[in-house]
């Protein structure tokens, strides 16, 4: 087999992608180009683990699998153009590569607050690079950690920066409880209750609009005028898609790259998108094309989206089933867990305790269900290690839901 | 096909119970347990469960 497949994104949605499009049985050529100088590695340490100091480099490397031994890595550089109806893609060192097929697996990047104020002390994680600055700073003695945002990234760098010992930690987010978005009220209550009594302070109902301090931040205005005084700054506000690269080729790019049910871009045979990136409909659920920044993502998005690539340049005729996967979500905080299985972001109108009491015991295990339309949708357990056999027990009834109308 | 899980690095996050339950289980007392030689017939629901283990603690042999 001649050719060439060109996957653009060398985090682990490249690496399955590439794995996957050997299983599909493509034996063509394999180009992997990633930004990052390290071969993918596994993230979620690094807001954990990473930053606590406990885990090395080496321990967050994945084990790529031998059939992708032949791939292709074209490692700190990156794809800066494309022009799809000619079948290339430009990278920022100048070169063009040329494909048959093109994997987008180009992620997110940290949205940034643009208030004023200076930059020096202000911290992202989304990189080995962005959690290795962060933890220098937080091992200061004494340092003061301000944590805007207290969704997933919030809420861990929150914890591990208390597990450190630093001198104060303070989460800020305009939403009253942490977590709200994707967990709804009721666990927002109990998160805010454990992380409290672990020490971590909060400011909700409030955002932030500017910073203090001339060369480097000192403190974070609120929006009530409140300053906090802040050696550190972590913003974790959330993430911008990578697809500027993709302009210009009549794109649907308002929020990651559109996709239909394959996983294709732009109604081309010849383009999938895997990750984060992919905004895609779940034909599990209501249809409604949604980006998912959940870990379980990459992989699941890469095992359909090198399925259809593959399928059509082998010229075969069969189109698999719509894409329907099962989201999967974990964080770890503190010594507690939150482990998801569905999609509870559908059932926050309908949110039922199926386990525990989220109102007596402050540390008891919690099991709740989100429902849409009386239907389960989405578990998620709050607690000790074995959380997840709790969850777990819901699988079936998960799998089987039958699709919803929107 | 044989399985290997590093029992050492699990923590029990139940990813593969939920993509390969025919192999992967939690036993009464919330520990995983799991099928070492399963037919080659689930290699494509063992190979997804190997996948999304967070802690990447599962191999396949074979």
């Amino acid at each position: 087999m001649t050719g060439r497949i060109v996957v653009a994104g060398g985090s682990m949605g490249g690496l399955r992608a590439a794995e996957q499009l050997r299983a599909a049985g493509w034996t063509g050529a394999v180009t992997v180009v990633g930004d990052e100088p390290h071969m993918p590695y596994n993230r979620p340490p690094l807001s954990k683990e990473v930053l606590a100091g406990r885990a090395p480099f080496a321990s967050l490397a994945f084990t790529p699998k031998a059939a992708a031994a032949d791939v292709e890595w074209r490692l700190g550089t990156k794809a800066v153009g494309a022009r799809l109806d000619e079948r290339t893609v430009t990278l920022d060192d100048g070169s063009t590569l040329s494909y048959d097929g093109l994997v987008v697996a180009t992620g997110m990047r940290p949205r940034r607050l643009r208030c004023p104020g200076p930059l020096a002390g202000r911290h992202t994680v989304r990189t080995l690079a962005d959690a290795r600055g962060l933890r220098e700073e937080l091992t200061r003695p004494g340092v003061r950690v301000v944590v805007v945002g207290a969704g997933f990234i919030g809420c861990e760098v929150a914890a591990t920066a208390a597990g450190l010992g630093v001198g104060e930690v303070t989460v800020v987010d305009p939403l009253p409880l942490p977590m709200a978005g994707p967990l709804g009220d009721l666990l927002g209550r109990a998160l805010l209750r454990r992380h409290e009594r672990r020490g971590v302070r909060f400011a909700l109902g409030t955002g932030v609009t500017g910073f203090e301090g001339t060369d480097r931040v000192t403190g974070v205005v609120l929006g009530d005028g409140t300053v906090l005084p802040a050696d550190v700054v972590v913003e974790s506000v959330g993430s911008v898609a990578n697809v500027e690269w993709l302009q210009d080729n009549g794109l649907d790019l308002t929020d990651g790259v559109l996709t239909c049910a394959q996983l294709r871009v732009g109604g081309r045979p010849d383009v999938v998108a895997v990750g984060d990136v992919a905004r895609f409909p779940n034909a599990r659920y209501d249809g409604v094309p949604r980006r998912v920044e959940h870990w379980s993502i990459p992989a699941d998005t890469a095992r359909h989206a090198a399925k259809a690539l593959v399928a059509h340049l082998l010229g075969e005729e069969r189109e698999p089933a719509p894409f329907a996967p099962l989201p999967t979500f974990w964080s770890d905080q503190h010594d507690f867990r939150l482990q998801s299985f569905g999609a509870p972001v559908l059932g926050l109108g309908d949110v039922r305790v199926l386990d525990g009491d989220p109102d007596g015991d402050p540390e008891g295990d919690v099991l709740v269900g989100y429902h849409h339309t009386d239907r389960l949708v989405g578990v998620v357990a709050l607690g000790g290690r074995t959380a997840a056999l709790d969850a777990a027990r819901y699988r079936a009834q998960l799998l089987q839901q039958p699709a919803l109308t929107a | 096909m044989k399985v290997v899980v590093d029992m050492n690095k699990c923590q029990d996050h139940g990813q593969c119970v939920f993509a390969a339950p025919d192999v992967f289980s939690f036993d009464d007392a919330g520990r995983l347990a799991y099928v070492p030689d399963p037919d080659d017939a689930l290699r494509d629901e063992v190979e997804e469960a190997a996948d999304v283990c967070p802690l990447q603690a599962i191999r396949i042999e074979g």
